[in-house]
Protein backbone atom coordinates (compact mmCIF):
# COMPACT_ATOMS: atom_id res chain seq x y z
CA UNK A 1 0.00 0.00 0.00
CA UNK A 2 1.29 3.44 -0.90
CA UNK A 3 1.52 5.88 2.02
CA UNK A 4 2.39 9.58 1.69
CA UNK A 5 5.33 11.03 3.59
CA UNK A 6 2.96 12.34 6.31
CA UNK A 7 1.23 8.98 6.59
CA UNK A 8 4.54 7.13 6.78
CA UNK A 9 5.55 9.39 9.66
CA UNK A 10 2.21 8.82 11.43
CA UNK A 11 2.78 5.07 11.57
CA UNK A 12 6.46 5.34 12.59
CA UNK A 13 7.75 5.07 16.14
CA UNK A 14 8.70 8.76 15.97
CA UNK A 15 4.99 9.70 15.79
CA UNK A 16 2.99 10.50 18.94
CA UNK A 17 1.92 7.08 20.30
CA UNK A 18 -1.85 7.69 19.97
CA UNK A 19 -1.47 8.62 16.31
CA UNK A 20 0.75 5.61 15.66
CA UNK A 21 -1.80 3.28 17.32
CA UNK A 22 -4.70 4.76 15.33
CA UNK A 23 -2.67 4.61 12.12
CA UNK A 24 -1.71 0.96 12.71
CA UNK A 25 -5.38 0.02 13.08
CA UNK A 26 -6.33 2.14 10.07
CA UNK A 27 -3.66 0.83 7.70
CA UNK A 28 -4.16 -2.78 8.76
CA UNK A 29 -7.90 -2.42 8.05
CA UNK A 30 -7.11 -0.67 4.74
CA UNK A 31 -4.85 -3.54 3.77
CA UNK A 32 -7.48 -6.18 4.36
CA UNK A 33 -10.00 -4.12 2.40
CA UNK A 34 -7.57 -4.27 -0.51
CA UNK A 35 -6.90 -0.51 -0.60
CA UNK A 36 -3.70 0.61 -2.32
CA UNK A 37 -3.74 4.04 -0.68
CA UNK A 38 -5.57 6.17 1.89
CA UNK A 39 -7.84 9.16 1.28
CA UNK A 40 -8.09 12.30 3.39
CA UNK A 41 -11.49 12.72 5.04
CA UNK A 42 -13.28 15.90 6.11
CA UNK A 43 -15.28 14.50 9.02
CA UNK A 44 -16.22 11.41 10.99
CA UNK A 45 -19.22 10.10 12.89
CA UNK A 46 -18.32 7.94 15.87
CA UNK A 47 -20.46 5.03 17.05
CA UNK A 48 -17.97 3.64 19.57
CA UNK A 49 -19.31 6.01 22.27
CA UNK A 50 -22.33 3.86 23.09
CA UNK A 51 -21.49 1.54 25.94
CA UNK A 52 -22.17 -2.14 25.42
CA UNK A 53 -19.04 -3.69 26.86
CA UNK A 54 -16.11 -2.83 29.11
CA UNK A 55 -13.43 -3.54 26.49
CA UNK A 56 -14.66 -0.58 24.42
CA UNK A 57 -14.12 1.70 27.41
CA UNK A 58 -10.59 0.37 27.92
CA UNK A 59 -9.82 0.98 24.24
CA UNK A 60 -11.13 4.58 24.21
CA UNK A 61 -9.38 5.42 27.46
CA UNK A 62 -6.13 3.92 26.17
CA UNK A 63 -6.25 6.20 23.12
CA UNK A 64 -7.28 9.20 25.24
CA UNK A 65 -4.56 8.56 27.84
CA UNK A 66 -1.96 8.31 25.07
CA UNK A 67 -2.99 11.86 24.13
CA UNK A 68 -5.25 11.21 21.12
CA UNK A 69 -7.17 14.13 19.56
CA UNK A 70 -9.38 14.03 16.50
CA UNK A 71 -7.88 15.85 13.51
CA UNK A 72 -11.20 16.38 11.70
CA UNK A 73 -14.66 17.34 13.07
CA UNK A 74 -16.20 14.20 14.60
CA UNK A 75 -19.78 13.88 15.81
CA UNK A 76 -20.83 11.36 18.44
CA UNK A 77 -23.61 8.80 18.14
CA UNK A 78 -25.99 8.09 21.00
CA UNK A 79 -24.57 7.39 24.43
CA UNK A 80 -25.99 4.77 26.76
CA UNK A 81 -27.22 7.44 29.20
CA UNK A 82 -29.92 10.10 29.09
CA UNK A 83 -27.94 13.06 30.43
CA UNK A 84 -31.17 14.99 31.10
CA UNK A 85 -32.82 12.19 33.07
CA UNK A 86 -30.16 9.85 34.46
CA UNK A 87 -32.81 7.85 36.38
CA UNK A 88 -34.38 6.73 33.09
CA UNK A 89 -31.66 4.15 32.45
CA UNK A 90 -32.10 1.12 34.72
CA UNK A 91 -28.55 -0.19 34.54
CA UNK A 92 -26.21 -1.38 37.28
CA UNK A 93 -23.93 1.15 38.96
CA UNK A 94 -21.04 -0.44 37.06
CA UNK A 95 -22.74 -0.05 33.67
CA UNK A 96 -23.75 3.55 34.38
CA UNK A 97 -20.19 4.43 35.40
CA UNK A 98 -18.71 2.73 32.36
CA UNK A 99 -21.22 4.43 30.02
CA UNK A 100 -20.22 7.80 31.46
CA UNK A 101 -16.48 7.02 31.28
CA UNK A 102 -16.87 6.04 27.64
CA UNK A 103 -18.76 9.22 26.72
CA UNK A 104 -16.18 11.33 28.58
CA UNK A 105 -13.24 9.65 26.84
CA UNK A 106 -14.63 10.49 23.39
CA UNK A 107 -15.43 14.09 24.36
CA UNK A 108 -11.91 14.39 25.82
CA UNK A 109 -10.51 13.37 22.41
CA UNK A 110 -12.22 16.41 20.88
CA UNK A 111 -15.41 14.85 19.51
CA UNK A 112 -18.62 16.91 19.36
CA UNK A 113 -21.18 15.95 22.02
CA UNK A 114 -23.99 15.54 19.47
CA UNK A 115 -25.35 12.27 20.98
CA UNK A 116 -27.48 11.29 18.05
CA UNK A 117 -27.81 8.53 15.47
CA UNK A 118 -29.19 11.13 13.02
CA UNK A 119 -26.36 13.71 12.93
CA UNK A 120 -27.40 14.50 9.36
CA UNK A 121 -30.57 16.12 10.70
CA UNK A 122 -28.70 18.04 13.40
CA UNK A 123 -26.81 20.22 10.96
CA UNK A 124 -23.89 17.84 10.33
CA UNK A 125 -24.48 17.32 6.62
CA UNK A 126 -21.48 16.46 4.50
CA UNK A 127 -21.89 17.49 0.87
CA UNK A 128 -21.99 15.67 -2.45
CA UNK A 129 -18.72 13.87 -3.13
CA UNK A 130 -17.25 14.67 0.30
CA UNK A 131 -14.95 11.91 1.63
CA UNK A 132 -16.00 10.97 5.18
CA UNK A 133 -15.68 8.05 7.62
CA UNK A 134 -18.95 7.31 9.35
CA UNK A 135 -20.08 4.52 11.63
CA UNK A 136 -23.71 3.86 12.73
CA UNK A 137 -25.34 1.80 10.03
CA UNK A 138 -28.35 4.07 9.41
CA UNK A 139 -26.21 7.21 9.20
CA UNK A 140 -23.82 5.53 6.75
CA UNK A 141 -26.65 4.75 4.34
CA UNK A 142 -28.19 8.21 4.71
CA UNK A 143 -24.88 10.03 4.16
CA UNK A 144 -24.03 7.93 1.10
CA UNK A 145 -27.49 7.80 -0.45
CA UNK A 146 -29.33 11.01 0.42
CA UNK A 147 -26.37 13.39 0.76
CA UNK A 148 -24.02 11.79 -1.78
CA UNK A 149 -21.09 11.88 0.65
CA UNK A 150 -18.70 8.92 0.52
CA UNK A 151 -18.13 6.38 3.26
CA UNK A 152 -17.87 2.64 3.66
CA UNK A 153 -19.72 0.72 6.36
CA UNK A 154 -17.26 1.51 9.11
CA UNK A 155 -17.63 0.08 12.59
CA UNK A 156 -16.94 1.03 16.17
CA UNK A 157 -13.21 1.59 16.95
CA UNK A 158 -12.27 2.07 13.30
CA UNK A 159 -14.32 5.29 13.39
CA UNK A 160 -12.18 7.05 16.01
CA UNK A 161 -8.96 5.89 14.32
CA UNK A 162 -10.14 7.53 11.08
CA UNK A 163 -11.00 10.72 12.99
CA UNK A 164 -7.57 10.82 14.70
CA UNK A 165 -5.60 10.20 11.50
CA UNK A 166 -7.98 12.09 9.17
CA UNK A 167 -7.77 9.18 6.74
CA UNK A 168 -9.84 6.31 5.36
CA UNK A 169 -8.93 3.43 3.02
CA UNK A 170 -9.40 4.59 -0.59
CA UNK A 171 -11.60 1.73 -1.66
CA UNK A 172 -15.24 0.69 -1.85
CA UNK A 173 -17.74 3.53 -1.73
CA UNK A 174 -15.03 6.21 -1.61
CA UNK A 175 -14.51 5.54 -5.35
CA UNK A 176 -16.98 6.75 -7.99
CA UNK A 177 -16.92 3.51 -9.99
CA UNK A 178 -18.19 1.46 -7.03
CA UNK A 179 -21.11 3.78 -6.34
CA UNK A 180 -23.14 2.96 -9.44
CA UNK A 181 -26.25 0.88 -8.99
CA UNK A 182 -26.32 -2.67 -10.32
CA UNK A 183 -29.90 -3.60 -9.40
CA UNK A 184 -32.98 -1.69 -10.58
CA UNK A 185 -35.98 -1.82 -8.29
CA UNK A 186 -39.07 -0.88 -10.23
CA UNK A 187 -41.87 0.17 -7.87
CA UNK A 188 -44.50 0.55 -10.60
CA UNK A 189 -46.32 -2.61 -9.49
CA UNK A 190 -47.23 -1.09 -6.11
CA UNK A 191 -50.30 1.09 -5.43
CA UNK A 192 -49.53 4.82 -5.54
CA UNK A 193 -51.36 5.32 -2.24
CA UNK A 194 -48.95 2.93 -0.51
CA UNK A 195 -45.93 4.85 -1.83
CA UNK A 196 -47.42 7.98 -0.24
CA UNK A 197 -47.54 6.37 3.23
CA UNK A 198 -44.75 6.82 5.75
CA UNK A 199 -45.32 3.32 7.13
CA UNK A 200 -44.33 1.90 3.74
CA UNK A 201 -40.69 3.05 3.86
CA UNK A 202 -39.38 0.99 6.80
CA UNK A 203 -41.03 -2.04 5.19
CA UNK A 204 -39.40 -1.31 1.82
CA UNK A 205 -36.07 -0.88 3.64
CA UNK A 206 -36.37 -4.19 5.48
CA UNK A 207 -37.24 -5.90 2.20
CA UNK A 208 -34.30 -4.19 0.44
CA UNK A 209 -31.75 -5.34 3.01
CA UNK A 210 -32.96 -8.93 2.79
CA UNK A 211 -33.16 -8.88 -1.00
CA UNK A 212 -29.93 -7.19 -2.05
CA UNK A 213 -27.62 -7.73 0.96
CA UNK A 214 -24.81 -5.26 0.32
CA UNK A 215 -25.41 -4.48 -3.38
CA UNK A 216 -26.23 -0.97 -4.67
CA UNK A 217 -29.84 -0.69 -5.83
CA UNK A 218 -31.67 2.17 -7.54
CA UNK A 219 -35.39 2.72 -7.02
CA UNK A 220 -37.50 3.75 -9.97
CA UNK A 221 -40.98 5.12 -9.44
CA UNK A 222 -40.67 6.57 -5.95
CA UNK A 223 -42.61 9.85 -5.57
CA UNK A 224 -40.36 12.85 -6.32
CA UNK A 225 -41.56 14.56 -3.14
CA UNK A 226 -40.68 11.64 -0.84
CA UNK A 227 -39.74 13.16 2.51
CA UNK A 228 -36.32 13.07 4.10
CA UNK A 229 -37.82 11.26 7.10
CA UNK A 230 -39.12 8.52 4.79
CA UNK A 231 -35.67 8.10 3.24
CA UNK A 232 -34.19 8.04 6.73
CA UNK A 233 -36.56 5.22 7.71
CA UNK A 234 -35.79 3.32 4.50
CA UNK A 235 -32.04 3.67 5.08
CA UNK A 236 -32.22 2.53 8.69
CA UNK A 237 -34.30 -0.56 7.99
CA UNK A 238 -32.17 -1.59 5.00
CA UNK A 239 -29.03 -1.38 7.13
CA UNK A 240 -30.65 -3.54 9.82
CA UNK A 241 -31.77 -6.53 7.77
CA UNK A 242 -28.89 -6.30 5.28
CA UNK A 243 -25.46 -4.81 4.79
CA UNK A 244 -26.72 -1.96 2.62
CA UNK A 245 -24.36 1.05 2.47
CA UNK A 246 -25.83 2.96 -0.48
CA UNK A 247 -28.97 3.12 -2.59
CA UNK A 248 -30.18 5.59 -5.18
CA UNK A 249 -33.64 6.96 -5.86
CA UNK A 250 -33.89 7.96 -9.50
CA UNK A 251 -34.98 11.58 -9.79
CA UNK A 252 -34.52 12.19 -6.05
CA UNK A 253 -31.05 11.44 -4.66
CA UNK A 254 -28.05 13.46 -5.86
CA UNK A 255 -26.16 10.76 -7.76
CA UNK A 256 -29.25 9.58 -9.63
CA UNK A 257 -30.77 12.45 -11.61
CA UNK A 258 -31.73 9.80 -14.16
CA UNK A 259 -31.38 6.04 -14.60
CA UNK A 260 -28.30 6.25 -16.85
CA UNK A 261 -26.34 8.26 -14.29
CA UNK A 262 -27.43 6.01 -11.43
CA UNK A 263 -26.05 3.00 -13.33
CA UNK A 264 -22.95 4.70 -14.77
CA UNK A 265 -24.34 4.31 -18.28
CA UNK A 266 -24.58 0.53 -18.02
CA UNK A 267 -27.74 -1.58 -18.10
CA UNK A 268 -28.94 -2.99 -14.76
CA UNK A 269 -27.57 -6.45 -13.99
CA UNK A 270 -30.92 -7.31 -12.46
CA UNK A 271 -34.40 -5.78 -12.43
CA UNK A 272 -36.70 -6.54 -9.51
CA UNK A 273 -40.39 -5.58 -9.46
CA UNK A 274 -41.66 -6.04 -5.90
CA UNK A 275 -45.33 -6.92 -5.61
CA UNK A 276 -47.84 -5.84 -3.00
CA UNK A 277 -47.64 -9.39 -1.65
CA UNK A 278 -43.84 -9.01 -1.24
CA UNK A 279 -44.44 -5.84 0.75
CA UNK A 280 -47.12 -7.51 2.89
CA UNK A 281 -44.71 -10.35 3.64
CA UNK A 282 -41.94 -7.87 4.53
CA UNK A 283 -44.35 -5.99 6.79
CA UNK A 284 -45.40 -9.20 8.51
CA UNK A 285 -41.74 -10.15 9.04
CA UNK A 286 -41.23 -6.94 11.03
CA UNK A 287 -43.68 -8.26 13.64
CA UNK A 288 -42.99 -11.29 15.82
CA UNK A 289 -46.43 -11.52 17.43
CA UNK A 290 -50.07 -10.63 16.81
CA UNK A 291 -50.21 -9.46 20.44
CA UNK A 292 -53.67 -10.86 21.16
CA UNK A 293 -53.12 -9.95 24.81
CA UNK A 294 -52.24 -6.36 23.96
CA UNK A 295 -49.03 -4.38 23.98
CA UNK A 296 -46.76 -3.34 26.86
CA UNK A 297 -45.14 -0.23 25.38
CA UNK A 298 -44.57 1.85 22.27
CA UNK A 299 -41.11 2.94 21.09
CA UNK A 300 -40.66 5.71 18.53
CA UNK A 301 -37.58 7.36 17.14
CA UNK A 302 -35.03 5.01 15.58
CA UNK A 303 -33.35 6.84 13.99
CA UNK A 304 -33.96 9.75 16.37
CA UNK A 305 -37.21 11.57 15.71
CA UNK A 306 -36.78 14.81 13.76
CA UNK A 307 -38.60 17.98 14.69
CA UNK A 308 -41.17 17.26 11.95
CA UNK A 309 -41.83 13.78 13.32
CA UNK A 310 -42.23 15.16 16.85
CA UNK A 311 -44.70 17.78 15.57
CA UNK A 312 -46.65 15.08 13.75
CA UNK A 313 -46.77 13.07 16.94
CA UNK A 314 -47.87 16.14 18.93
CA UNK A 315 -50.79 16.63 16.55
CA UNK A 316 -51.89 13.03 17.17
CA UNK A 317 -51.45 13.40 20.95
CA UNK A 318 -53.98 16.19 21.32
CA UNK A 319 -56.94 14.98 23.40
CA UNK A 320 -55.46 11.49 23.70
CA UNK A 321 -54.24 9.77 26.86
CA UNK A 322 -51.89 6.78 26.74
CA UNK A 323 -52.45 3.79 29.01
CA UNK A 324 -49.10 2.24 28.05
CA UNK A 325 -45.59 3.76 28.23
CA UNK A 326 -44.68 5.57 25.01
CA UNK A 327 -40.98 6.36 24.50
CA UNK A 328 -40.00 9.08 22.05
CA UNK A 329 -36.27 8.92 21.28
CA UNK A 330 -34.78 12.13 19.94
CA UNK A 331 -31.84 14.55 19.90
CA UNK A 332 -31.04 17.19 22.49
CA UNK A 333 -31.56 20.06 20.04
CA UNK A 334 -34.97 18.76 18.94
CA UNK A 335 -36.09 18.32 22.55
CA UNK A 336 -34.97 21.87 23.34
CA UNK A 337 -36.72 23.36 20.31
CA UNK A 338 -40.11 21.68 20.64
CA UNK A 339 -41.79 24.23 22.92
CA UNK A 340 -45.52 23.60 23.35
CA UNK A 341 -45.42 20.40 21.33
CA UNK A 342 -43.22 18.86 23.99
CA UNK A 343 -45.86 19.59 26.63
CA UNK A 344 -48.60 18.18 24.39
CA UNK A 345 -46.68 14.93 23.92
CA UNK A 346 -45.81 14.64 27.61
CA UNK A 347 -49.36 15.51 28.67
CA UNK A 348 -50.61 12.49 26.69
CA UNK A 349 -48.31 10.37 28.83
CA UNK A 350 -45.28 9.88 26.59
CA UNK A 351 -41.69 9.98 27.84
CA UNK A 352 -38.87 11.62 25.92
CA UNK A 353 -35.61 9.69 25.74
CA UNK A 354 -32.92 12.19 24.80
CA UNK A 355 -29.48 11.49 23.36
CA UNK A 356 -29.91 7.73 23.66
CA UNK A 357 -32.62 5.17 22.84
CA UNK A 358 -34.52 2.21 24.23
CA UNK A 359 -32.55 -0.50 22.42
CA UNK A 360 -29.05 0.68 23.36
CA UNK A 361 -29.76 1.39 27.05
CA UNK A 362 -31.93 -0.53 29.55
CA UNK A 363 -34.90 1.86 29.72
CA UNK A 364 -37.94 -0.39 29.22
CA UNK A 365 -39.66 -1.31 32.48
CA UNK A 366 -39.87 -5.03 31.72
CA UNK A 367 -37.31 -7.52 30.47
CA UNK A 368 -39.87 -9.07 28.14
CA UNK A 369 -43.24 -8.15 26.72
CA UNK A 370 -44.67 -6.69 23.53
CA UNK A 371 -43.26 -3.53 22.02
CA UNK A 372 -45.06 -1.69 19.24
CA UNK A 373 -43.14 0.62 16.92
CA UNK A 374 -43.26 2.47 13.62
CA UNK A 375 -39.49 2.00 13.20
CA UNK A 376 -38.14 -0.80 11.03
CA UNK A 377 -34.89 -0.65 12.99
CA UNK A 378 -36.55 -0.96 16.41
CA UNK A 379 -38.75 -3.74 15.02
CA UNK A 380 -35.73 -5.65 13.73
CA UNK A 381 -33.54 -5.31 16.83
CA UNK A 382 -35.97 -5.35 19.80
CA UNK A 383 -36.32 -9.15 20.01
CA UNK A 384 -32.55 -9.67 20.19
CA UNK A 385 -31.50 -6.60 22.22
CA UNK A 386 -34.31 -6.04 24.73
CA UNK A 387 -36.13 -9.38 24.63
CA UNK A 388 -39.43 -7.92 23.49
CA UNK A 389 -41.77 -9.29 20.88
CA UNK A 390 -42.66 -6.68 18.31
CA UNK A 391 -45.70 -5.35 16.49
CA UNK A 392 -44.96 -3.05 13.58
CA UNK A 393 -47.45 -0.31 12.69
CA UNK A 394 -47.76 3.25 11.42
CA UNK A 395 -47.31 6.21 13.76
CA UNK A 396 -51.09 6.55 13.96
CA UNK A 397 -51.44 2.79 14.66
CA UNK A 398 -48.91 3.13 17.49
CA UNK A 399 -50.65 6.14 19.02
CA UNK A 400 -54.10 4.52 18.87
CA UNK A 401 -52.78 1.27 20.31
CA UNK A 402 -51.07 3.09 23.19
CA UNK A 403 -54.44 4.63 24.10
CA UNK A 404 -56.28 1.30 24.35
CA UNK A 405 -53.40 -1.06 25.11
CA UNK A 406 -54.57 -3.28 22.25
CA UNK A 407 -53.17 -3.46 18.74
CA UNK A 408 -55.21 -1.13 16.56
CA UNK A 409 -53.80 -1.19 13.02
CA UNK A 410 -55.23 0.21 9.81
CA UNK A 411 -54.92 -2.76 7.44
CA UNK A 412 -56.54 -0.94 4.53
CA UNK A 413 -53.25 0.33 3.10
CA UNK A 414 -51.79 -3.09 2.57
CA UNK A 415 -54.68 -4.56 0.57
CA UNK B 1 -10.50 -31.48 0.62
CA UNK B 2 -8.87 -28.05 0.55
CA UNK B 3 -10.49 -24.65 0.03
CA UNK B 4 -8.36 -21.67 -0.92
CA UNK B 5 -9.40 -18.58 0.98
CA UNK B 6 -7.89 -15.16 1.38
CA UNK B 7 -6.69 -14.37 4.88
CA UNK B 8 -8.08 -11.08 6.26
CA UNK B 9 -6.37 -11.74 9.57
CA UNK B 10 -3.61 -14.26 8.93
CA UNK B 11 -3.02 -17.06 11.40
CA UNK B 12 -3.32 -20.76 12.07
CA UNK B 13 -6.19 -22.54 13.78
CA UNK B 14 -7.93 -25.88 13.86
CA UNK B 15 -11.14 -27.16 15.31
CA UNK B 16 -14.73 -28.22 14.72
CA UNK B 17 -16.69 -26.23 12.20
CA UNK B 18 -19.91 -24.45 13.16
CA UNK B 19 -21.63 -23.51 9.91
CA UNK B 20 -24.13 -20.67 10.31
CA UNK B 21 -26.99 -20.92 7.82
CA UNK B 22 -27.99 -17.24 7.99
CA UNK B 23 -26.16 -13.90 8.17
CA UNK B 24 -25.68 -12.49 11.66
CA UNK B 25 -25.39 -9.16 13.43
CA UNK B 26 -23.28 -9.46 16.60
CA UNK B 27 -25.17 -6.59 18.27
CA UNK B 28 -27.95 -8.55 19.91
CA UNK B 29 -26.71 -11.63 18.06
CA UNK B 30 -23.71 -12.58 20.20
CA UNK B 31 -23.58 -12.87 23.97
CA UNK B 32 -19.91 -12.05 24.55
CA UNK B 33 -19.89 -13.38 28.11
CA UNK B 34 -21.08 -16.90 27.25
CA UNK B 35 -19.88 -16.88 23.63
CA UNK B 36 -23.29 -18.05 22.36
CA UNK B 37 -25.62 -16.82 19.63
CA UNK B 38 -28.25 -14.75 21.40
CA UNK B 39 -30.54 -13.60 18.58
CA UNK B 40 -33.83 -15.48 19.09
CA UNK B 41 -34.52 -15.24 15.34
CA UNK B 42 -31.21 -16.78 14.23
CA UNK B 43 -31.44 -20.42 13.09
CA UNK B 44 -28.38 -21.35 15.21
CA UNK B 45 -29.52 -19.49 18.34
CA UNK B 46 -27.94 -20.87 21.48
CA UNK B 47 -24.96 -22.33 19.60
CA UNK B 48 -21.59 -21.86 21.29
CA UNK B 49 -18.99 -20.08 19.16
CA UNK B 50 -16.11 -20.42 21.62
CA UNK B 51 -13.48 -22.97 20.59
CA UNK B 52 -15.17 -23.44 17.20
CA UNK B 53 -14.19 -22.47 13.70
CA UNK B 54 -17.26 -20.46 12.78
CA UNK B 55 -18.33 -20.05 9.15
CA UNK B 56 -20.52 -16.95 8.70
CA UNK B 57 -22.10 -16.30 5.29
CA UNK B 58 -22.34 -12.52 5.88
CA UNK B 59 -22.21 -9.93 8.63
CA UNK B 60 -25.24 -7.66 8.50
CA UNK B 61 -26.65 -4.76 10.50
CA UNK B 62 -25.09 -2.68 13.19
CA UNK B 63 -21.65 -1.12 13.21
CA UNK B 64 -21.53 -2.03 16.92
CA UNK B 65 -20.77 -5.65 16.01
CA UNK B 66 -17.12 -4.64 16.56
CA UNK B 67 -17.84 -4.01 20.25
CA UNK B 68 -19.38 -7.44 20.76
CA UNK B 69 -16.54 -9.33 19.13
CA UNK B 70 -13.87 -7.34 21.00
CA UNK B 71 -15.70 -8.06 24.26
CA UNK B 72 -15.78 -11.77 23.41
CA UNK B 73 -12.00 -11.61 22.88
CA UNK B 74 -11.70 -9.85 26.25
CA UNK B 75 -13.74 -12.63 27.91
CA UNK B 76 -11.82 -15.32 25.97
CA UNK B 77 -15.08 -16.59 24.45
CA UNK B 78 -14.26 -15.71 20.82
CA UNK B 79 -14.12 -18.43 18.13
CA UNK B 80 -10.80 -20.09 17.21
CA UNK B 81 -11.26 -18.65 13.74
CA UNK B 82 -13.94 -17.11 11.54
CA UNK B 83 -14.56 -18.03 7.90
CA UNK B 84 -16.44 -15.25 6.14
CA UNK B 85 -18.47 -15.64 2.95
CA UNK B 86 -18.19 -11.90 2.32
CA UNK B 87 -15.41 -9.52 3.31
CA UNK B 88 -16.42 -7.48 6.35
CA UNK B 89 -14.35 -4.89 8.10
CA UNK B 90 -16.67 -4.30 11.06
CA UNK B 91 -15.60 -7.56 12.66
CA UNK B 92 -12.07 -7.68 11.22
CA UNK B 93 -11.41 -4.31 12.87
CA UNK B 94 -12.33 -5.82 16.22
CA UNK B 95 -9.53 -8.38 15.87
CA UNK B 96 -7.03 -5.70 14.82
CA UNK B 97 -8.05 -3.60 17.85
CA UNK B 98 -7.91 -6.69 20.06
CA UNK B 99 -4.24 -7.15 19.15
CA UNK B 100 -3.54 -3.54 20.20
CA UNK B 101 -5.25 -4.37 23.50
CA UNK B 102 -3.16 -7.56 23.89
CA UNK B 103 -6.21 -9.84 23.73
CA UNK B 104 -5.63 -13.27 22.12
CA UNK B 105 -6.06 -12.93 18.37
CA UNK B 106 -7.50 -15.38 15.84
CA UNK B 107 -7.57 -15.73 12.05
CA UNK B 108 -10.34 -14.50 9.76
CA UNK B 109 -10.40 -15.96 6.26
CA UNK B 110 -12.72 -15.01 3.43
CA UNK B 111 -13.67 -18.03 1.32
CA UNK B 112 -16.34 -19.86 -0.61
CA UNK B 113 -18.50 -22.19 1.49
CA UNK B 114 -18.88 -25.01 -1.02
CA UNK B 115 -17.71 -28.23 0.60
CA UNK B 116 -18.01 -26.92 4.17
CA UNK B 117 -20.10 -29.13 6.42
CA UNK B 118 -21.25 -28.37 9.93
CA UNK B 119 -19.30 -30.52 12.39
CA UNK B 120 -16.35 -31.16 10.06
CA UNK B 121 -12.82 -30.83 11.43
CA UNK B 122 -11.07 -27.88 9.84
CA UNK B 123 -7.45 -26.78 9.76
CA UNK B 124 -6.55 -23.25 8.64
CA UNK B 125 -3.07 -22.40 7.40
CA UNK B 126 -1.42 -19.01 7.49
CA UNK B 127 -1.78 -18.55 3.74
CA UNK B 128 -5.58 -18.98 3.91
CA UNK B 129 -5.67 -22.64 2.80
CA UNK B 130 -8.51 -24.41 4.60
CA UNK B 131 -8.21 -28.19 5.00
CA UNK B 132 -11.53 -29.89 5.69
CA UNK B 133 -11.50 -33.36 7.29
CA UNK B 134 -14.36 -35.71 8.03
CA UNK B 135 -13.54 -36.05 11.71
CA UNK B 136 -10.87 -34.98 14.15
Amino acid sequence: MHLTEDETFMISCAAPPAIAMAMRILTETARLMGADRLVEITNAHIDGCVYFADSGVFFAEKLRDLGARVSVPATLNVGALDLLRPDLVRASRHALDMAQRLMTAYVDMGCTASWTCAPYQAGYRPGLGEQIAWAESNAIVFANSVLGARTNRYGDYFDICAAITGRAPYTGFHITENRYATILIDLSGLPAALLGEEAFYPVLGAWLGRTVGGAVAAFKGMPADVSEDCLKALAAASASTGAVALFHVIGVTPEAPDQAQAFGGRPPEEIIRPSLQDMRTARDQLSTTVASDGIDCVALGSPHFSIDECRQLAALCKSRKFCRPVYVCTRHDVYAALGGDRETIEAAGATFVVGTCVVVAPILKQSSGVLMTNSGKFAHYSPSTVGHDVVYGSLLDCVRSAVTGNVDRDEELWH
Amino acid sequence: MTITGSPLIAGEAEGTLLLLTAPICFWGGLDPVSGTIADPRHPQRGALLSDKIVAIPAIVGSSSSSQYLLEAMHHRTAPRAILLGENDIIIATAVIVGREMDYPSFPIVQCGFEGLRDGAYVRIARDGQIHVHGKP
